[in-house]
């Protein structure tokens, strides 16, 4: 069976949830073979993280001579395992970052590119992905039909399972061109860590609207009783109540949880198309003409200020 | 300097977009216009043009806006000459049809090489069709130039580049040099509307059209047969149909919310 490349996600060594999704889905496809691009001090506890998850065979790249570049350097990368290892197929995050190093490679290596995919199964003649198109109004079915299958795969798109793999470290040293070498990271801020579920990822997203005035106590009291995250839609970033990281829509994040709880949200086009996949919709809205009314599988025509706090304080009870 | 901004000619995504018989996209039963966040990529370009004309030496910045698509996409050069770019020029070849990122990327990377010395290459951060945000990517490969997506604030001194960028896990400053590949999100600043005065100037402006041989770039290469990718099916979502909706009346809506969660399992 071939190999199937996966590139870890990783934040300062600690294995983010989406890669366990993708070895699941590099086992439905081949082999699955773990790509961790980082720090030497990280990488035994990467290692043991992915063979959890069924890696196979990890190559180990040390990250010291790209580290602070911007995506170049790991589709030179990729490029070259491709090459060495010929896989079936290669498998990164659909985030900023793993769909542009997905958009390089691709170009480098003569291959097609299929991002945003909800979902892989195998196929007579290769991976079939599902996506979801036109703010979420059409499914597409599709496949690559030149070169080594490069498929960025959304959080959420298969529930990990764990499976012992052999786990057998490879160590990779790339060849980094100077031309990759161009666009550095000068300064970064780490985002503040919420304490709350990764908003991509999360099974529940409680979300905030013009509605709130700018007070998201009610939001963020529903979300806590319902171990939700908190998202905002963009009237909330533009008015400076919430940073653009809790965007959901267009043009912030897309996210296909279980449950969406919109309040004080109209329901623009912009910010259906960061939502309208979840799997059931409930709105509160003091307006009954509101056209997120139209979207959702329960609605509250109310004041978010009093039906939230009143919600949660009857959830919180229920808990005990 | 000489900035080229590209822009596309997208489906009205406030109007009812679909799919041909044959899965490509329908272009013509939906009115068109400039893809919306491609307008912030016209208007960063324009700004820095304006603040290198004002700056010491003033120096001469030319924005060429440039676009790949069937005839009516010249609509969408319109409103990017009618915001305040210098020239524009438009590549239509029917060979193009249907082609994916990687065509689309490749003939960009051809018109940009024929404008020649190029400072500087601006996109929008997606188009509001395609989405996928990976052509900027390509394009910067195929140039073998640096790239820098999803900027916010744009600054500049000469050759040398700033630009914020809001990363998945944090705030980055991407410094480069040009030439380079940028990409602008919808925080970079509202773009301009037109002024009268901006559409009666655009009347004047000049606008090129090449077909891909004025390019080199090779037909075999783009369109629907050239494609590495091809969609199986494409079906539309069963609309959601509406659910219950109560009125809160003295505390009654909250109770109803959470039995509804409750009957759900998500409590
Ligand atoms: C290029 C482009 C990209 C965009 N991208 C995005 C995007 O990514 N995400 C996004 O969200 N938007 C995006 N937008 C903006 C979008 O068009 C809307 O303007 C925005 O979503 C509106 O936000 P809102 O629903 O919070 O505010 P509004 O539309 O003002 O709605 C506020 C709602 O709150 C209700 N309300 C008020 N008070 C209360 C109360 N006390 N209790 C209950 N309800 C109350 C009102 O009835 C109303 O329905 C984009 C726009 C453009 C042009």
């Amino acid at each position: 069976m071939s190999e199937v490349l996966v590139l870890v996600d990783e934040v300062d060594g600690a294995v983010r949830k989406p890669t366990y999704e993708l070895l699941t889905i590099a086992k439905r496809l081949g082999e699955p073979s773990a790509v961790f691009i980082g720090g030497a001090e990280a990488a035994d506890a990467a290692v043991e993280a992915v063979k959890k998850y069924g890696a196979e065979k990890v190559y180990v790249v040390d990250d010291s001579e790209i580290k602070g570049y911007l995506v170049a350097p790991k589709a030179e990368v990729l490029a070259q395992l491709v090459e060495q290892a010929s896989p079936a197929a290669v498998l990164v995050p659909s985030s900023v970052d793993g769909r542009e190093i997905a958009g390089r490679l691709a170009i480098k290596i003569g291959s097609g590119l299929i991002t945003d995919a909800t979902d892989v199964q195998p196929g007579d003649d290769g991976p079939v992905t599902t996506q979801s198109v036109f703010a979420g109004n059409y499914t597409v079915q599709a496949k690559v039909t030149k070169g080594t299958p490069i498929i960025a795969v959304k959080p959420n798109a298969a529930a990990p399972e764990e499976t012992a793999g052999a786990g057998a470290v490879e160590k990779f040293t790339p060849t980094i061109s100077d031309a990759a070498r161009k666009a550095k990271i000068v300064a970064s801020q780490p985002r503040q860590a919420s304490g709350r579920p990764e908003l991509t990822e999360a099974a529940i997203v409680v979300s905030g609207g013009r509605g709130t005035g700018g007070n998201f106590d009610p939001i963020e009291g529903l979300a806590d009783s319902l171990g939700a995250a908190v998202g905002a839609s963009r009237a909330v970033v533009d008015s400076g109540w919430k940073p653009h990281s809790f965007q959901i829509g267009q043009t912030g994040k897309v996210v296909s949880p279980q449950l969406y709880i919109a309040s004080g949200i109209s329901g623009a086009i912009q910010h259906r198309a960061g939502m309208q996949t979840s799997k059931t919709i409930v709105a509160v809205n003091k307006d009954e003409e509101a056209p997120i009314f139209e979207l959702v599988d329960f609605g509250v025509v109310g004041d978010l200020h009093t039906v939230l706090p009143a919600a949660t304080e009857e959830i919180n009870k229920r808990k005990g | 300097m000489n900035i080229v901004v590209c822009v596309k000619h997208v489906p009205d995504a406030t109007a009812d977009r679909q799919f041909e018989s044959d899965n490509t996209v329908d272009r013509e039963g939906v009115p068109g216009l400039m893809s919306e966040l491609d307008e912030y990529a016209v208007e960063q370009s324009l700004q820095l043009k304006e603040k290198r004309a004002t700056g010491d030496g003033g120096e001469e910045v030319t924005v060429t806006a440039l676009t790949v698509g069937p005839e009516g996409a010249a609509e969408g050069l319109k409103k990017a000459l009618q915001m305040g770019a210098d020239k524009g020029v438009h590549v239509v070849d029917d060979a193009i049809a249907g082609s994916d990122a990687v065509a689309t990327a490749k003939v960009l990377a051809g018109a940009v090489r024929k404008l020649g010395e190029v400072d500087l290459v601006v996109c929008g951060m997606a188009s509001t069709d395609g989405a996928m945000s990976v052509v900027p990517a390509m394009l910067a490969e195929l140039l073998d130039l640096p790239q820098v997506t999803f900027g916010s604030v744009v600054e500049s001194q000469d050759k040398e580049f700033r630009i914020k960028r809001d990363g998945e896990s944090a705030t980055e400053v991407i410094g480069a040099t040009a030439p380079l590949v940028l990409s602008v999100t919808d925080q970079s600043g509202e773009a301009r509307y037109p002024s009268f005065k901006g559409i009666m100037a655009a009347k004047k402006k000049p606008v090129e059209t090449w077909s891909l041989s004025d390019i080199d770039v090779d037909a075999g290469e783009v369109g629907a047969e050239a494609a590495w990718t091809a969609v199986i099916s494409t079906e539309a979502r069963p609309p959601r149909s509406k659910g219950e909706v109560v009125a809160d009346e003295d505390g009654s809506g909250a109770k109803a919310l959470v039995e509804f969660l409750a009957s759900k399992k998500f409590i």
